[in-house]
């Protein structure tokens, strides 16, 4: 289980940090988009795995905390789903004007490998 | 007993007066002098009515406390000798605020003055009582500063702009410097605060780091106090007004670096190191400031000179290390700030009246000022050393100091004889500043005919004159009390025996000043002539000028050497820098993890689970395929990287994390619509034209694939171990047993977010809004490349069609393209309103919430957008997201808010169940109305962007086709 959890993020890592690297605009903003999914599993994975332990209370008390999953890495990670949508997306709009602005959609703004 | 907080208030008046000063209108002479006047005024009487608590070592201290865990604070102290400047300060700031009435035209403007003016008064105050060592570089470096702005006053004459530009470069830098020193000062003392430092004097002379720190405050005091090398910057500084000149280069900014000195006497002197750098640069400076005063033309360059030559003398002074030459030092603090000031205010006069302070073109002005001249020749002479004046004083308790011994070294033995040659030099430019201007034949070419100045103008130098005198004749009665106060504040049980007498007898000291005096006058008889022609300057030392050296250092430092270095080591190419970053990372990673060799958890493969391998080998594959699709195919890239994003999503649920997985979800489409509005604005792009890649080429992408592996090897590895070892006990499990009990939810994700954590979310829907209006403004008067500003294909392709069918008109199958699904999708709208009320309401008990509630009626309105087209929808509806973010920032920080009403900190919630008819028993928190605001932003803001980026079709065509509806919406 972990370990498939862990293949994942470093595969999306790779694919991610592949991508950060190469000259397009149009790959930097996939790349980030992957790489931001696997930061995501990865913070969330910092609670460790639990199947079948959800961090909705039942409503006993008092709580026993062992029966539950860590809530804090979700409540961070869920925050960053929705901030990681707003950096694409503002990505997205500075690679447009970028390339309107230069004429190309090379991250440095003009062509030469 | 003297109230402490009376201290804060000597200190925070300046600074009121400041603001009020700069509020009031800029010709408002009288007022603006009224108001400098009055809090110069009450910042004496303050100071003052302090005298009773500081006499006799007394100290009154006022702390405001500021970061206490880190040993900061504002901590005020006042003892005698910080008393002692405080009086000059704002008695002498006093003087030159009526001088300055008169002084400034009616056309300079005003209000910045006294602004600037009064600021720099509650620096220099801050500073010298500040009783902690960082607060105190904090007021020295704001005396920098504001001392920038008041030579910079006149900013349209290039020579103020340059002056102060130099001036703040040299004191700036040794104010970093003093920083610096400060820091390891309190270092070795354990603790920032003065007293504290003040005690521990043995332990600091004993540290190893006794000697940087030494350095370090030297730059910041010698810079301040204009001593050589670093003395240049102060006659640049005479392009200020005089006024400025009067206060900054006489009492106050040059003093500082002195005061610094004294303040920190007691712990710092008495080495073989301080007398051996104090003293050089004392006695260097002494001697060259005096002769260099000798040849200036200028009246201010001289009195300039003349100033860092007596810095220099009360230099040497401290230097000497004995407490009875510290004395002497403070005492000539004192009287060279009194005839100093007067003398700047009377060369102000002389250039005020005869319009000119060249002493070439001056002369014989005595009988058109006689009053003005008297004073200023009394002056002159006290700055010369003449007996029955203070400056007399002093200079005899320094020849005294000069030839005792102090240290057996070559720089102790010449002491005498550079004390005996600087004072002939002092006599010979005090003579020459009154016989070039008063005396003599009188030039017929003065711009103004010559005359006594408005008697107000007049009246701060006369005071400060008899002031001159009085001391000079009873120093005892008169100031006898306040030097020992101030001596015994620095000294305490050091402080010597001393007399302050006129007359010590026949002895030495006596001799040298009569050899100074006849040498001083016998020199100004040969160069008279000489000196009435000559140049600007010195002979010989004329070319070697400090200005031009110190722009050539700063060309060579802030241009070659920053070129240079920008072109050995930095690139403005993303790649390189990115590239550094990543491998850097891995390499941090790497190290880390080799030192943690032996504390690896034990490898178990629990629970290998096939469907999740199944899922995750489908979603690898994705990603790895989008990586490789993204250059040419980029649709193909975000179905595929969408994919992932899927296979992320039950992951989410399959790990027991239901809200991240709704989230997921959400934000998934959402960022799919967002990809696919902008792909149309890319340029083609031809998989052949990139056929032959060169082999530098596919040496990078080796390299490049390289990095990747590498980085995601390293996180897997790191990912592993961390879910391998057992979590210890964290901060969730407060979160768990208190979400219920305390926040009044069972969801505790959506408890943290909007009661436990508030704060943080606080901040991150602000960044969501600040992002959402970034793009906005980005796209709002930006027009995309031609190249992209055709019909898309598809669309060209339908018009064709309808061109060639008799029986449609052109446009009408691109309407009508899709019909069935756009109208599902405008069916769907009141669907999904009500899945986003379901999603919020849940969300305090239930995975859902503000977020996820956001997420999907923004979904909503995009869709509409989607079926109709961006102008039928706005023709219908009217979505305003600007407002709908402002809305949700101050639902938000009006919820946080209202918890003061009820006393308590920002964002405390509160709750209740309550049974709302038909939909059953609510929690109605107040976070609920937090939640609110993170709901109606997160539509907002998704709205705005999507909608803005949909917009840019909409503009293109409109610079091609007549206008067709006014601007649409908000975008």
């Amino acid at each position: 289980m972990e370990l498939v959890i862990a293949a994942a993020i470093g595969i999306l890592t790779a694919s991610g940090v592949w991508l950060l690297l190469r000259p397009r605009t149009y790959q930097l903003v996939i790349g980030l988009a992957l790489l931001s999914y696997a930061v995501n599993l990865f913070i969330f994975s910092m609670g460790r795995l639990r199947v079948n332990a959800p961090p909705v209370l039942d409503g006993s008390s008092p709580v026993d905390v062992s029966a539950y999953t860590d809530p804090l890495p979700q409540a961070l990670v869920l925050t960053a789903i929705v901030i990681g949508f707003a950096t694409t997306a503002l990505f997205l709009v500075v690679l447009i004007v970028s390339r309107g602005l230069t004429g190309t959609d090379h991250v440095d703004g003009r062509e030469d490998g | 007993m003297w109230h402490s907080g009376l201290l804060a208030a000597l200190v925070a008046l300046p600074f009121v007066g400041a603001v009020l000063a700069a509020l009031l209108s800029s010709n408002a002479r009288n007022a603006e002098a009224w108001l400098a006047g009055t809090v110069a005024l009450g910042g004496l009487i303050i100071t003052a009515s302090a005298y009773p608590s500081v006499v006799d070592g007394g100290v009154v201290r006022h702390t405001i406390e500021w970061v206490p865990a880190l040993g900061l604070s504002v901590s005020l102290r006042m003892d005698g000798f910080a008393w002692l400047f405080s009086m000059l300060i704002t008695g002498i700031g006093l003087l030159v605020v009526i001088y300055a009435r008169y002084y400034m035209s009616p056309k300079d403007p005003v209000a910045r003055f006294y602004a600037f003016f009064l600021a720099f008064m509650g620096a220099m105050l801050g500073l010298v009582v500040s009783g902690n060592l960082i607060l105190l570089a904090v007021f020295w470096e704001l005396t920098s500063i504001f001392s920038f702005l008041l030579i910079g006053y006149w900013h349209h004459n290039q020579a103020a702009r340059d002056g102060a530009r130099m001036a703040l470069t040299i004191t700036g830098t040794g104010g970093l410097c003093l920083l610096a020193g400060m820091v390891l000062l309190g270092h070795i003392a354990g603790s920032y605060d003065l007293d504290v430092v003040l005690a521990s004097g043995d332990l600091i002379r004993a540290h190893d780091l006794y000697l940087p720190t030494l350095l370090l405050i030297l730059l910041g005091a010698l810079t301040k106090s204009a001593q050589f090398p670093f003395h240049f910057w102060l006659p640049n500084a005479m392009a200020a007004p005089t006024p400025v000149s009067a206060y900054l280069h006489s009492a106050t900014m040059v003093k500082a670096g002195v005061f610094l000195l004294t303040r920190f006497w007691p712990v710092l002197s008495g080495t073989p190191e301080w007398f051996a750098i104090v003293g050089l640069a004392g006695m260097t400076t002494l001697l060259l400031g005096a002769y260099f005063a000798i040849f200036q033309q200028d009246l201010k360059g001289l009195l300039a000179y003349s100033t860092i030559s007596h810095l220099g003398l009360i230099t040497t002074l401290l230097s000497f290390g004995s407490p009875l030459a510290l004395v002497a030092a403070i005492f000539h603090m004192m009287n060279h700030a009194t005839f100093k000031a007067s003398l700047f205010m009377a060369a102000g006069i002389i250039d005020h009246e005869a319009g000119t302070r060249d002493m070439r073109k001056l002369g014989g002005l005595f009988h058109a000022m006689p009053i003005t001249a008297t004073l200023a020749m009394v002056a002159s002479a006290a700055m010369a050393g003449v007996p029955l004046l203070n400056g007399f004083l002093s200079k005899e308790m320094f020849f005294a100091e000069a030839l005792a011994e102090h240290q057996d070294t070559l720089l102790d033995g010449v002491a005498p004889y550079v004390a005996t040659l600087a004072g002939a030099f002092a006599v010979t430019y005090s003579i020459r500043f009154i016989h070039n201007v008063f005396f003599g034949p009188r030039p017929a070419d003065l711009p103004h005919e010559p005359h006594e100045p408005p008697q107000w103008m007049r009246r701060p130098v006369e005071l400060l004159v008899i002031l001159c005198v009085i001391v000079g004749i009873i120093p005892g009665i008169a100031v006898g009390a306040f030097l020992e106060t101030a001596a015994v504040s620095v000294l305490g049980d050091n402080t010597p025996q001393y007399g302050l007498y006129l007359w010590h007898g026949f002895n030495i000291p006596l001799l040298m000043s009569v050899i100074a005096l006849v040498a001083g006058l016998l020199l100004y008889w040969q160069l008279k002539t000489y000196l009435r022609t000559s140049e600007e300057g010195p002979p010989y030392f004329r070319r070697l000028r400090g200005q031009r050296i110190f722009e050539r250092i700063l060309v060579t430092v802030s241009w070659r050497w920053a070129r240079a270095l920008e072109a050995a080591l930095a690139t403005r190419r993303l790649q390189p820098q990115l590239r550094i970053f990543v491998a850097l990372a891995v390499l941090a990673g790497v190290w880390a993890m080799w030192g943690a060799g032996d504390r690896w958890p034990e490898f178990t493969a629990r629970g290998l689970d096939p469907v999740l391998g199944v899922l995750w080998a489908i979603g690898a594959f994705c990603a790895v395929a989008a990586a490789y699709q993204a250059k040419f195919h980029r649709l193909a890239a975000v179905i595929l990287m969408s994919g992932t994003g899927l296979i992320l999503c039950v992951s989410f649920v399959w790990f027991s994390a239901p809200d991240l997985a709704v989230t997921q979800l959400l934000v998934e489409i959402v960022t799919t619509v967002l990809i696919l509005l902008g792909l149309r604005w890319l340029p083609k792009r031809d998989e052949e034209i990139y056929e032959g890649v060169d082999t530098k080429t596919r040496l990078r992408r080796h390299r490049d694939f390289a990095i990747a592996v590498a980085a995601g090897v390293g996180v897997a590895i790191l990912a592993l171990l961390v879910m391998l070892t057992p979590l210890p006990p964290t901060v969730g499990d407060f979160y768990l047993e208190h979400a219920y009990s305390e926040g009044g939810g069972t969801n505790v994700v959506n408890v943290i977010l909007v009661d436990f954590r508030a704060f943080d979310t606080l901040g991150e829907i602000v960044v969501l809004a600040a992002v959402a209006l970034t793009i906005y403004a980005l796209l709002r008067r930006f027009r995309p490349a031609e190249d992209t500003s055709e019909l898309p294909y598809q669309q060209r392709d339908q018009n064709e069609f309808d061109d060639a069918r008799m029986d449609r008109e052109v446009g009408e199958t691109v309407k009508d393209y899709l019909l069935v699904p756009s109208v599902i999708m405008r069916w769907m709208f009141p669907v999904i309103t009500l899945l986003a009320a379901y999603l919020f309401l849940r969300g305090h008990d239930l995975p859902g919430g503000g977020f996820a509630a956001g997420v999907a009626m923004a979904i909503a309105f995009l869709l509409q957008y989607l079926a109709g087209g961006t102008r039928w929808v706005e023709e219908r509806l009217r979505i305003l997201p600007v407002r709908w973010i402002g809305f949700g920032l101050m639902v938000a920080l009006l919820t946080g808010m209202s918890s003061f009403l009820f006393g308590y900190p920002f964002l405390t919630t509160y709750f209740q169940y309550t049974e709302i008819p038909f939909v059953g028993e609510m929690p109605t928190a107040s976070a609920l109305l937090f939640d609110l605001g993170i709901f109606s932003l997160v539509v907002g803001a998704i709205v705005l962007m999507l909608v803005a980026i949909a917009h840019q079709s909409l503009r293109m065509k409109r610079g091609k086709a007549p206008r067709q509806t006014s601007e649409g919406g908000q975008s």
